[in-house]
């Protein structure tokens, strides 16, 4: 079991695909304590059923978190109909918090950032690879693994930037003639995209 | 007397025919069966026939909508699998608190609208009711939430008054994240939770699905446990960014992290739906194949007799007329 634990951390990048192919066999790692007391308080109220799995079960546990600083951060960028990024290792990636564009290095800092529409940029050697993210939340935890959960993120390239001045004045207008607060909270929303859109493109 | 003793030859050769049949004929259609073959005997083959033509209609039925699941489930399946990285994060931060111990429980069983798929949709009522047995208890209470048809026709026969709300009809379009996350901001609205648990059929592979529970917790049950220490102890740790406080942006997490993996929830149900509506309707043409194979037998059976009583009808009329 224990053999295949390193083949399995080092070849994360392909782990997304490698996590459900393999069938649920003796050597998925233990489950953790709370599933055991799960199980337990099942098995009490309900002996004649199996109980069911949970998600720690299908999940490869994280690496612990290292005595010395690792030198490459590993980035997780997911979004509900693919992941975009899958363990893959960078020297820095530039998150936009809604407190403002947060650069995140190796041994940053465990912190949960909430996010606002921007630029994702993910820096490895000297390639730089920008997406445009709309809302979503950032994990950074403690054993350098940043996993970035976003709606929707789309390359800066693929961006049309008449599309975006249309959207702009569109949503400016609804802001505009806005009568209740629900309107005014959505036509807000729209703008603060569409300028974060705008200002991707430019800068 | 000829046609006596042909009569009593007839019975004969009737009794054997008879007996086999039995087991595949309703009781009505048996007694006109041993009426035809003693009697006139060219109709009783009618009977067996119009089995075999609807039973060989009821196998073309199965076989295509066997051919329509598989097609499904291979648009749905490529899109389950890439939204399995969903709700890791999720996991990885907060932990998975199967055993919590809070008053409010609210169980979301996901089901299918359609029939026909097996017995996936038994397997979740199942584990929904466990849940509800196991978080049970003095203080607590456990609500239901039900999507889709099935699951809400068996729970709401003894469950009714603890069913809070019931969303049917919601697969019609194909599913997204926006749907999906409207779904869930109506059930944050109307339903009031400690801990949310969501059980689903995971799909592993085309014949095997595995019954499983997600547990999401309310932002006030994270801040507690995070306190408490244990799973969720090293939340505390994590710096927050963005957001006025600390339990705004908790909140916004936890819906966040509910939407995300209520979306993963349901389109794994959907592809073990369509799974099990493969494998089900497999078996049935293979019985529907099977039980026309007997039938034809039979028919073939009933046919040559009622040629042989034909031939000797004929030779004992010849023969009378000769000697």
């Amino acid at each position: 079991m224990w053999r295949r634990a390193p083949r399995f951390f080092l070849d994360r990048a392909s782990a997304a695909t490698m996590r459900w192919s393999r069938p649920f066999s003796s050597d998925l790692p233990t489950e953790a304590s709370g599933d055991t007391t799960f199980i337990d308080l099942w098995k009490k109220a309900v002996p004649n059923i199996d109980p069911p799995k949970t998600p720690s079960a299908y999940m490869a546990p994280r690496p612990p978190v290292p005595s010395t600083i690792p030198s490459k951060l590993t980035v997780n960028l997911v979004l509900p109909y693919d992941s975009i990024l899958s363990a893959k290792e960078v020297d820095m990636v530039i998150v936009p918090a809604t407190t403002g564009q947060m650069g995140v290095l190796p041994g940053h800092v465990a912190t949960i950032a909430e996010l606002k529409p921007g630029i994702l940029s993910v820096h490895e050697g000297t390639d730089v690879s920008k997406y445009f993210l709309s809302s979503g939340f950032a994990f950074i935890h403690a054993n350098s693994v940043a996993d970035i959960i976003a709606v929707e993120a789309t390359p800066v390239n693929r961006i049309d930037p008449d599309l975006v001045q249309k959207g702009l004045t569109e949503f400016q207008q609804k802001l505009n003639s806005a009568s209740n607060d629900v309107e005014k909270a959505e036509a807000q929303i729209g703008v603060d995209v569409h300028s974060a859109l705008s200002a991707a493109l430019t800068g | 007397m000829a046609m006596a003793a042909l009569r009593r030859e007839g019975r004969r050769f009737a009794v054997p025919l008879i007996s086999p049949l039995r087991s595949s004929l309703a009781p009505s259609e048996y007694e006109t069966m041993e009426q035809a073959v003693s009697g006139a005997r060219s109709i009783s083959t009618q009977i067996v026939r119009n089995r075999m033509k609807s039973v060989r209609n009821i196998q073309k039925i199965t076989k295509a909508m066997k051919m329509v699941a598989a097609s499904k489930l291979r648009a749905i399946q490529t899109r389950a699998e890439k939204s399995r990285g969903l709700w890791q994060p999720f996991t990885a931060l907060l932990g998975d608190t199967p055993s919590v111990d809070v008053k409010k429980n609210v169980i979301v069983t996901v089901s299918s609208d359609k029939g026909l798929c097996g017995g996936i949709n038994s397997t979740s009522v199942k584990i929904s009711r466990g849940l509800y047995k196991v978080n049970s208890g003095p203080e607590k209470e456990s609500k239901y939430v039900i999507l889709g048809e099935k699951a809400k026709a068996q729970l709401v026969r003894d469950s009714k008054k603890d069913i809070q709300l019931i969303i049917t009809e919601w697969q019609k379009n194909p599913l997204n994240y926006t749907q999906v996350a409207v779904l869930a901001d109506d059930i944050l609205k109307n339903v009031e939770y400690d801990a949310l648990r969501i059980v689903f059929n995971k799909f592993q592979s085309v014949v095997s699905f595995l019954p499983t529970t997600t547990t999401v917790l309310s932002p006030e049950v994270v801040e507690r446990e995070a306190e408490a220490g244990g799973k969720l102890g090293e939340l505390d740790s994590y710096e927050i960014e963005g957001g006025e406080t600390k339990s705004e942006v908790l909140q916004n997490l936890t819906e966040f992290q509910f939407s995300c993996v209520m979306f993963n929830a349901v389109l794994e149900n959907a592809c073990s739906e369509q799974g099990a509506r493969m494998s089900a309707m497999d078996s049935s043409s293979r019985n529907a194949g099977d039980m026309l194979d007997r039938l034809t037998l039979t028919y073939n059976r009933t046919r040559q007799a009622s040629i042989t009583t034909e031939l000797i009808e004929i030779i004992s009329g010849a023969s009378a007329l000769q000697g």
